[in-house]
């Protein structure tokens, strides 16, 4: 019973996305079903994060094909974490979208799409499977798509024909990474490529493969050169849908990077400089790109990419210490970014637009609404003892233990940049005095909201912050997750063998 | 054999990525067609090709005796395959979507999310 614990938290996404196909028209009774399957997910996942963290890491063998042949489901501790975040922010968003997204659009199936978006994830963060991992990252971009045109607006439909184009792309690619690796290796397996592919000879092949893979997540992930795709399209869905995919979508691919290049194409110099440059520019870029929007949500768009720096930095240094700043940051940065959206969104419902040059006075009007969007500020730009500031102390050491001064430096000028965009959004948007808005007809503004509703909408708000806070001050835990995480990812051999038994 | 296979499927990637390039949305999805169709060719041609020998194990033997054909390439090509004819048929109901909503299908015009709404 116990043994298959690690399949419970995908098995019930489904189980939730199929049960909620057959209250198609009924929304209020899909909004019930949400938020209750969403505390059981946490729960669950949860569970296989405390059986991960007691007993080591758990597979499960589908089928019970023996491991090179079959598929493998893998829950190590850095798949286990990623599958609780997931839960968690899964929870919030189900109930931000309740109160959030329009019934004109979930009448059309949201969410049960929005269901299947989690199973995606979950899937991808357990499997151990190279082309399932492919298969997984098919359902989230196919649902993502739904969830990204939902409603049909000229501004989304345009966005999501460029959010499509790229993301089919990158699928193609990494499917032709696929193909290169098995030609090479004849496995699918993660462990079983990750003994096979140090062996080769065709060192020349095995390089384009990572580097076919590497351009594939990093278009996923949002890295530099491949980022443009994102602030065209995450600003134009309902902030719901912005939250789940700044949270979540971008993450996945900053994960496969992280397995790829720590079980497969390890010890690769020319691939660590390569990473290195990109996080670099990556920094740099999304730094400065976030300075000069004026939409809220393209601020957020911005910073997400900036941030994507900071782990793949951390990965390309690949040492111990670098690694816990990786993970650390990737915790905190799951559940602020879903955060981030959800607030922008509670934005709009006040005032009605995201534009900050018309946006104002909103401390004079909730006080105690503006102190609750201040400490996921303050978590963002790193202020001690809020989450950000504990990870990037793990990087700076890693930085220089390992001689990469120009690296130390973009990380510290991405904080002054986050911080200088995040003190101008504060000023803009909370202290000056607001332009004078038409009211803008059949909108549900915020004042006018149900006393219930209202609650739901800052609800999820609080819990984030609240997870957020605990990342923050509790971070002696996290670090201890992290460093867990990162001594697993440095001594591959323990996944190898937990895969695959050695049978002596 | 396999010499011809490589080179259409460079030929595949190369006029798929040429027909994503242009700046027509309908040429944009016959590309993203293309190259999905290059990328399986290519599955096919590097799960090594062997002709007339299935993968079934002889009566009275316990293994492999001679060389056979690797039939997972083959799995996964039915598999990828399956999976981006759900994506394109999404594809071509979005271009005519975004054609009736947009009224061009001209890439370049898709620019109102550039500018600052509301």
């Amino acid at each position: 019973m116990t043994e298959q614990l690690l399949l419970y938290p995908l098995l019930f996404q489904l189980l939730l996305a199929i049960l909620l196909m057959f209250f198609w028209t009924k929304i209020n009774v899909q909004k019930v079903i949400s938020i209750v399957g969403g505390f059981v997910a946490v729960f669950l996942s949860g569970l296989l994060f405390y059986e991960v963290w007691t007993s080591g890491t758990q597979t499960v063998q589908a089928a019970s094909w023996k491991a090179p042949f079959g598929i493998t489901f893998v829950a190590d501790t850095l798949a286990a974490t990623l599958v609780l975040l997931t839960a968690i922010s899964g929870l919030a968003v189900s109930f931000f979208s309740s109160a959030s997204v329009i019934p004109a659009r979930l009448r059309f199936g949201y969410f049960p799409i929005y269901h299947f978006l989690l199973l995606g994830l979950t899937g991808a963060f357990l499997t151990g499977d190279i082309f399932n991992l492919y298969v997984w990252f098919e359902i989230i971009i196919i649902s993502s798509f739904v969830l990204i045109t939902l409603g049909g607006e000229k501004a989304q439909i345009e966005g999501a024909v460029k959010y499509f184009t790229l993301n089919i792309l990158a699928s193609i690619i990494f499917l032709t990474a696929i193909a290169v690796l098995y030609g090479l290796a004849g496995s699918l397996n993660m462990a079983d490529l990750s003994v096979l592919v140090p062996k080769l000879e065709n060192r020349g092949l095995v390089e384009v493969a990572a580097i076919l893979f590497l351009v594939g997540f990093g278009i996923k992930s949002a890295v530099f050169p491949l980022y443009f795709w994102l602030p065209a399209s995450y600003h134009t869905p309902p902030s719901a849908v912005s939250a789940i995919f700044g949270g979540l979508l971008t993450k996945v691919g900053v994960y496969a990077l992280i397995r790829i290049f720590s079980l497969i194409f390890t010890n690769d110099v020319f691939l660590g400089q390569i990473l290195l440059v990109i996080a670099i520019l990556t920094l740099f870029s999304g730094g400065v790109g976030a300075l000069v929007q004026k939409n809220i949500k393209k601020i957020f768009s911005y910073l997400i990419i900036c941030h994507i720096g900071f782990m793949i930095g951390g990965l390309a240094m690949f040492t111990k210490v670098a690694l816990v700043g990786t993970i650390f940051y990737l915790i905190h940065d799951i559940v602020l970014k879903t955060n981030l959206f959800m607030i922008s969104g509670l934005i709009y419902r006040i005032k009605g637009t995201s534009n900050v040059k018309l946006l104002g006075d909103l401390y004079d009007q909730y006080p105690k609404l503006s102190l609750l969007m201040f400490i996921p500020f303050l978590s963002l730009i790193g202020i001690p003892p809020f989450s950000g500031f504990w990870p990037k102390i793990s990087l700076l050491t890693a930085a220089l233990n390992t001689d990469n001064y120009v690296l130390l430096a973009l990380i510290i000028v991405a904080s002054l940049l986050t911080l200088i965009v995040i003190a101008k959004l504060w000023s803009e948007v909370f202290w000056k005095k607001g332009a004078v808005l038409e009211p803008r007809p059949h909108f549900l503004y915020f004042e006018k909201m149900t006393k219930a509703k209202k609650v739901q909408f800052i609800l999820p708000i609080v819990m984030l912050a609240g997870v957020t806070l605990y990342i923050g001050f509790g971070a002696e835990h996290i670090q201890q997750v992290s460093e867990r995480i990162a001594s697993e990812l440095m001594n591959k051999q323990q996944y190898i063998d937990a895969v695959m038994p050695q049978t002596e | 054999m396999e010499f011809l296979l490589a080179i259409i499927t460079g030929l595949l990637y190369a006029a798929g990525l040429y027909m994503m390039l242009r700046r027509s949305l309908v040429k944009l999805i016959i590309g993203l067609i293309i190259i999905s169709n290059g990328a399986n060719l290519l599955i096919f041609l590097l799960g090594r090709i062997t002709k007339g020998h299935p993968p079934i194990i002889p009566e009275g033997s316990k293994v492999f005796t001679e060389i056979y054909a690797d039939p997972v390439p083959q799995a996964l090509i039915l598999t990828a395959i399956v999976i981006s004819f759900g994506l394109q048929s999404f594809a071509i109901i979005l271009i005519k979507r975004a054609y009736q909503v947009v009224k061009t299908d001209d890439l370049d015009e898709m620019n109102t999310i550039d500018e600052d709404i509301k």
